[in-house]
C-alpha cells in the first residue's frame, strides 16, 4: 500500500463521519485563519504606516539641534531647547557639503493668531528658506514662494497652505492680501496647492514665512529648530549625512562625535526603527494566533485517542492479518494529518477571503492600503498543519500501534 | 509428508504482577501439511492460547516452535507479523469484519500490507469472494449479510494470501447449524484442495469434521487420537448442534 492509497483510505474515513471530522479539525481552521488573517492585515497596516513615511521622501535627511542616541528620540522630542543650530550652519552644509545635497531648507515654527480682515484663526506658522518647494517637493497653486533675497531681507510675505487659504479668505482670491501673524503684518505672495494628509500631518494647514523674519519679528531667536536637506539619489543619503555631520563639527568647533550637539537622521533610519516596531507587533499578533492553533492540536489529539479506542478491534485484527506496528502507526498519523492539512487548506482559503474584504474595507475608508498574502505564508500554513497532525497525532498512533493484537479481538 | 507445525514441550505463562498463571505446561506434537486438526478443549484448557502461539499472535514462554523447521522463538515482532501475513490465515467466532467498508474491501486487507498492485488485489480477492459463493455481494457492507455469509466472507479473507494454514476459532459458534454446516463443508473442501487447516472448538460434534483431534485439559494435551468416525459435512450430514 502506497503513500497515495493510504491517504485515500484516510480520506473515506474522514469523509464517513463528516460533522465530526469537521469539529475536529475546526481547531485548525480558525488558527490558521488567524494566523494568516494576522499575518496579511499586519503587512498591509505595516505597508500603510512605511509608504506614509516614505511618502515624506526617503531622501531626505534631518538635522536637529541637540545630541541623541542613534536610535533613540532627538533631545528636541523631549522638549529641551538647543540654540546651537543657525542658519549659518546651513548655509555651510550647502556651500561646503557633498554634492550630493541638492537642497538645504531651515525651519522655525511658531504659533500665534492669523488675522485677515474679520477673519482670526490660531495656528502654527513656519518660517523657513525659499529652498523650501525644492526640498519639500511642493508647489504653488497661486502665486509664488519667496525669494531667497526675501528669505534673507526678512521680507514681510507670506505663502498659505491652501487649507489656511480657505479658512481665511474662502473662495477669493488672497494673493496681494494683507494678514496679520500676531502683531506684524504680512503680504500674501502665493498659495501652496492642495496636498492632502500625508505623513500624520495635514499639509494643508500651514503658513510659510521667510525665516530671518519668523526668527526676528516674531520669535525673537537667532537659531534653527531642525533642518531638512533633499539629496539627489537614496544611495548617496549615508555620504550625505557623514559630510553634514564633518562640517556641523567644524562649525561648532566639536572635537568626537560623543561630544555632538546635533542630530542628523535619514529617513532610511526612520523607517528602520519603524519597520522593526512594526515587525515586533507583527510577530507578537503572529504568536497569539498560534495560540489557537495549538489548542487545535490538542483537539486533534483528544478526537484520535476516542478514535484509536473506537477501533480497537480493528487494530486487532489489521495485526491478526499481518500489519505491522510501523504500518498501524502510518495508518493513524496519516489520517491525523489528513484532517489538519484539510482543516489548514480550508483556514488558508477563509483566512484569505477575510484579508481580501478587510483590504477591500481598508480601500473604501481612502487608505492605500495593500493586500500582503506571500506564497510563503500559505506555504508556510500548509507546512503548519501538516506538522501539527504529526505532532499531535503521533501520540494516539502510537497507542494503536501497541495494541495486543489478542485483547484488542477481543475487545467489545 | 513434510512437517508444517513441531511442537516440543511447549509452556505458556503470564504475569501479572506477582501473579504468575500457567496456561500450559508443557504441549509437545507435530502437525504435517496439508492436515486438518481440530484442538479441543473446555474453557481455561489452554487451546486458545495455544491457537495464538501457533498463530504468531503470542510468544511462547519454554519449549520450542517450528513452524516449517523455523523457529519462531527467536523472531522479531515484525517478522511475526510478516508470518502472519504470508503464511496463515484467521477465522474468528466473531467474523472480525469492517462493517464500514465493502465486502471486497474487506477480503482484500491483508493484501494491503503486501506489495500485491492494487488491481491484482481487486481481482484475487473478486475470484475469492466467488470461490465461497458471494460473488454477487461484493459492494455489500458486512451488516447487511447474514451470520453464514460474514464467516464465508471471513474465510475468504483468510484464504486471500494464499496461506499455508488456516486457524479457526470456533467458527461455527455464533452461526445458526445450517450456516454452521455451510461453514464446516467450506473448510472440508478446502483442505480436500490442499490447505492445512487447525479448528479450535469445544464441541466433539464440530470438532469431528476434521481428520485429527487433539484434546487439552488443564494446560496438558489429554489425548491426540485420528477421527475414527469422520463427519462429512453434505446433505446427508446431521446439522451442527
Amino acid at each position: 500500500m502506497d503513500f497515495l492509497e493510504s491517504t485515500t483510505n484516510a480520506w473515506k474515513i474522514i469523509i464517513r463521519s463528516k460533522a465530526r471530522s469537521f469539529l475536529t479539525m475546526l481547531g485548525i481552521v480558525i488558527g490558521v485563519m488567524a494566523v494568516i488573517i494576522v499575518m496579511s492585515v499586519g503587512a498591509g497596516a505595516q505597508s500603510l504606516i512605511i509608504n506614509q513615511v516614505k511618502s515624506l521622501g526617503s531622501n531626505l535627511i534631518g538635522v536637529l539641534p541637540g545630541n541623541s542616541e542613534k536610535d533613540g528620540p532627538p533631545a528636541s522630542a523631549l522638549g529641551i531647547v538647543v540654540t546651537t543650530l543657525t542658519y549659518d550652519d546651513g548655509q555651510e552644509v550647502l556651500k561646503n557639503g557633498c554634492k550630493c545635497i541638492e537642497g538645504v531648507a531651515m525651519y522655525v515654527t511658531g504659533n500665534d493668531t492669523i488675522t485677515a480682515g474679520d477673519n482670526s484663526i490660531t495656528s502654527n506658522y513656519t518660517g523657513t528658506t525659499a529652498s523650501y518647494i525644492d526640498v519639500e517637493e511642493t508647489d504653488v497653486e497661486f502665486g509664488h514662494f519667496f525669494s531667497e533675497e526675501e528669505e534673507r531681507s526678512a521680507g514681510r510675505v507670506v505663502v498659505l497652505g491652501f487649507g489656511t487659504k480657505e479658512k481665511l479668505f474662502g473662495d477669493e482670491n488672497a494673493l496681494g492680501k494683507r494678514i496679520r501673524i500676531g502683531k506684524v503684518n504680512f503680504n500674501v505672495v502665493g498659495v501652496i496647492k492642495e496636498r492632502g494628509v500625508s505623513g500624520f500631518q495635514n499639509q494643508d494647514d500651514q503658513v510659510f514665512i521667510p525665516i530671518s523674519a519668523a526668527q526676528k519679528l516674531l520669535l525673537g531667536i537667532d537659531y534653527l529648530n531642525y533642518m531638512r536637506m533633499k539629496v539627489d539619489t537614496a544611495e548617496n543619503v549615508d555620504q550625505a549625512v557623514e559630510s553634514i555631520e564633518q562640517i556641523l563639527r567644524d562649525q561648532h568647533n566639536i572635537g568626537t562625535d560623543e561630544d555632538d550637539d546635533f542630530s542628523v537622521r535619514s529617513a532610511a533610519q526612520g523607517l528602520e526603527a519603524i519597520s522593526s516596531i512594526t515587525d515586533a507587533l507583527k510577530f507578537f499578533l503572529v504568536a497569539i494566533a498560534s495560540l489557537s492553533l495549538v489548542v487545535g492540536g490538542f483537539g486533534i489529539m483528544n478526537i484520535m485517542l476516542a478514535t484509536v479506542q473506537e477501533r480497537t478491534q480493528e487494530i486487532g485484527l489489521r495485526k491478526a492479518i499481518g500489519a505491522r506496528s510501523r504500518q498501524i502507526t502510518f495508518q493513524f498519523l496519516i489520517e491525523s494529518v489528513v484532517i489538519t492539512f484539510l482543516g489548514g487548506i480550508i483556514g488558508i482559503i477563509l483566512g484569505v477571503l477575510i484579508s481580501v474584504a478587510v483590504a477591500q474595507a481598508a480601500k473604501n475608508f481612502g487608505y492605500s492600503w495593500d493586500l500582503v498574502i506571500t506564497s510563503s505564508s500559505i506555504l508556510l500554513a500548509c507546512g503548519v498543519s501538516i506538522g501539527i497532525g504529526l505532532v499531535f497525532g503521533i501520540i494516539p498512533a502510537r497507542r494503536a500501534s501497541k495494541l495486543n493484537a489478542i485483547e484488542s479481538l477481543r475487545y467489545e | 509428508m513434510s512437517k508444517l507445525i513441531e511442537v516440543k514441550n511447549l509452556k505458556k505463562q503470564f504475569e501479572n504482577g506477582d501473579v504468575i498463571t500457567k496456561i500450559l505446561h508443557g504441549v509437545t506434537f507435530d502437525i504435517d501439511k496439508g492436515e486438518f486438526v481440530s484442538i479441543m478443549g473446555p474453557s481455561g484448557s489452554g487451546k486458545s492460547t495455544l491457537m495464538h502461539i501457533l498463530g504468531f499472535l503470542d510468544t511462547l514462554s519454554e519449549g520450542q516452535f517450528l513452524f516449517e523447521g523455523r523457529d519462531v522463538s527467536k523472531l522479531e515482532d515484525d517478522e511475526l507479523a510478516d508470518m502472519r501475513s504470508s503464511k496463515i490465515g484467521f477465522v474468528f467466532q466473531a467474523f472480525n469484519l469492517l462493517n464500514r467498508s465493502t465486502t471486497l474491501e474487506n477480503v482484500m486487507l491483508p493484501l494491503l500490507y503486501t506489495k500485491v498492485s492494487k488491481k491484482e488485489r481487486i481481482e484475487r480477492a473478486t475470484s475469492m469472494l466467488e470461490q465461497v459463493g458471494l460473488g454477487h455481494r461484493l459492494d455489500y457492507s458486512p451488516n447487511k449479510l447474514s451470520g453464514g455469509e460474514k464467516q464465508r466472507v471471513a474465510i475468504a479473507r483468510a484464504l486471500i494470501n494464499n496461506p499455508d494454514v488456516i486457524f479457526a476459532d470456533e467458527p461455527t459458534g455464533n452461526l445458526d447449524s445450517k450456516s454452521g454446516l455451510q461453514v464446516m463443508k467450506l473448510l472440508q473442501d478446502l483442505n480436500e484442495k490442499g490447505h492445512s487447516i487447525i479448528l479450535v472448538t469445544h464441541e466433539t460434534y464440530t470438532a469431528e469434521h476434521a481428520k485429527r483431534i487433539i484434546r487439552l485439559k488443564d494446560g496438558v494435551i489429554e489425548s491426540d487420537k485420528q477421527v475414527l468416525k469422520r463427519q462429512i459435512a453434505d446433505n446427508n450430514d446431521t446439522l451442527l448442534k
